[in-house]
């Protein structure tokens, strides 16, 4: 009998492979992008069994918090017709297969065979105790500091470059400064002013 | 605790001999019920006290506007959720003709399993936590991430303008107030040296004042006082709460994602919404003011202490939502990303150089 960490495995494998195919199947853009989520969120499970669970919240934190939830931003607002979008897929078959039997290809060499000496990395028993988060924040801050800050730098030129490339001026936006609104004071709005009566009161009025 | 019961148990089966027997049966799956009766414990007075919120709700706007509130369903109206509950679970679940059927039913969960799963990892009393994991912090922001999903799900499904509208406005609102969210929380992670919720926790009870029995004045929220404010109020936004309930804006787009839907369908994205509420509350708790620890010296810690300082936060919700009219939305997405944001990049190096400096006080 298998244990239940193998037997987990094989749930997550089967449910992350069924999302990723449903993912090129759908015929509806939305379903294609929440299956992506799945698989996503699968392959976090998956790595949890590994005890990477470091790596498996961040990938439920950035891909499915964020990046997904704006990518399914971008698709719901699109008007796609499936029609058009199925129309060259026996043409490009065959590009997509040779791509597909290549990176198949690849991944048995790396992972089947003993040239990229993956037995020479045996699994690494861990006490209970052993936080993996720790461990990558002290590698990060101390051995790879520097690839790290760069590549941190790398994403801050993206950042920069994102917002200058979507930031334009518009003309005529009657847009309120909030600092101003809060700044005002009554005096700049309403001025009382002090005037004589226009005309006198009869007498026993405006008592 | 799981000993005690279990010698309970022992104590009980063995006045008919039958102790034996069974725990040669359950013994391989006795981890799987003590979870799942740990479970029960959180989640049955979590589901009652979203019941309750609700009425606390309707009973503080109440008096705040000089109106009595629900009174008529037993004592007070104490019974008034309950009835409310029943009226809900008995109403028909429509699902519109042209929506996306599967996605439709699947979105009231989508809401509400994440706002029940974070749970898991709260700490009521030191060592009160189901799984006491030391990515917690991590854990917990992730899954408030996935939440959006229901909204979003339900908005598109719904096949109908007001929901679509309400699922765009709250994704763009939730995605921003996470990073003002998370980034407060790094000025956090920064003094705790940890992203484990019960170190957290324990890291405020060290410090001068606590040391002279005013254990308040040395939780996070007077060193980190910005950070708190920025935390809490994301946290209302987070929740789509009033002022920032543009996503259910009644006056624009009715209840935004929540149109199309009925009975327990909407129930359950009404308790997603009320379990979320009480989640800031007790990450707030946890975060900034000192989760289960006494606010002076000579009254002992515990979980009552986590509870008052959840409810205090909660009525701050609720005070807020009768107080201030509902943002604009472009003035909500400026005060996330050009004032909250700012301020905590600007904080992290300040913390920063507060721990480095000779005054750093959380050594």
């Amino acid at each position: 009998m298998m244990d239940l960490k193998t037997a987990l495995f094989y749930v997550f494998s089967a449910i992350t492979v069924y999302a990723a195919l449903r993912v090129i199947t759908a015929r509806n853009p939305v379903h294609a992008v929440l299956h992506l989520v799945l698989a996503f969120f699968t392959t976090g499970a998956l790595w949890i069994l590994l005890q990477a669970e470091f790596l498996a919240i961040a990938l439920v934190m950035v891909y499915v918090g964020a990046v997904m939830v704006l990518f399914l931003f971008v698709v719901m607002m699109l008007d796609i017709n499936i029609e058009r979008l199925r129309k060259g897929f026996w043409n490009h078959l065959w590009l997509g297969g040779i791509i597909g039997a290549l990176m198949v290809g690849e991944m048995i060499a790396v992972l089947s065979t003993k040239y990229f000496g993956l037995d020479s990395m045996p699994a690494q028993a861990v006490a209970a105790d052993h936080s993996n988060t720790k461990e990558l924040g002290r590698l990060l801050f101390t051995d790879y500091v520097y690839p790290f800050e760069l590549a941190s730098v790398v994403l801050l030129v993206a950042i920069i470059a994102a917002v200058v490339l979507t930031m334009r001026r518009r003309q005529g936006v009657r847009y309120l400064d909030p600092a101003r609104q809060i700044a005002v004071n009554h005096r700049d709005r309403i001025r009382v002013v002090a005037m004589k009566p226009e005309r006198d009161l009869p007498a026993g009025e405006g008592k | 605790m799981e000993a005690a019961v279990l010698q309970a148990f022992q104590a009980f089966w063995n006045l008919f001999g039958l102790w034996d027997p069974l725990w040669a049966v359950f013994k391989p799956v006795w981890p799987l019920i003590w979870v799942i009766v740990k479970i029960v414990v959180i989640m049955a007075p979590l589901l009652l006290g979203v019941a309750y919120l609700t009425y606390a709700e309707r009973k503080v706007i109440g008096y705040m506007q000089v109106r009595i509130g629900p009174n008529r369903v037993g004592p007070l109206g104490l019974l008034q959720p309950i009835a409310d509950g029943m009226k809900l679970f008995f109403k028909e679940i429509m699902v519109p003709a042209k929506s996306d059927g599967y996605l439709f039913l699947l979105a009231p969960v989508l809401a509400m399993a994440p706002a029940l799963a974070v749970w898991s990892v709260v700490p009521f009393w030191d060592g009160g936590a189901l799984a006491n994991l030391d990515a917690g912090v991590l854990y917990y922001l992730a899954l408030t991430s996935v939440g959006v999903y229901g909204v979003i799900i339900a908005g598109w499904s719904s096949n109908s303008k007001y929901p679509f509208l309400g699922g765009m406005r709250s994704a763009a609102q939730m995605v921003s107030y996470e990073v003002a969210m998370g980034m407060a929380l790094i000025v956090v992670l920064m003094i705790s040296n940890s992203l484990n919720l019960t170190d957290i926790v324990r890291v405020q009870d060290k410090g001068r004042f606590a040391d002279m029995g005013l254990g308040f004045l040395s939780w996070n929220w007077i060193p980190l006082m910005p950070m708190f404010l920025v935390y809490l109020i994301s946290g209302v936004a987070e929740t789509n709460r009033a002022p920032f309930d543009v996503v259910e804006g009644e006056s624009e787009i009715v209840a935004g994602h929540m149109v199309e839907y009925s009975g327990m369908s909407f129930a359950m994205f009404f308790l997603a919404e009320y379990a979320n509420m009480i989640l800031v509350a007790a990450m707030t708790s946890i975060f900034f003011l000192g989760g289960w620890l006494s606010p002076v010296g000579f009254l002992p810690d515990g979980i009552w202490w986590m509870l008052a300082k959840m409810s205090a936060v909660l009525f701050f919700f609720l005070w807020i939502r009768a107080t201030f009219p509902r943002y604009r939305y472009d003035q909500i997405m400026r005060l996330g990303w050009k004032v909250f944001v700012p301020l905590c990049l600007v904080w992290i190096p300040v913390v920063g150089i507060w721990m480095m400096s000779p005054f750093n006080i959380w050594k």
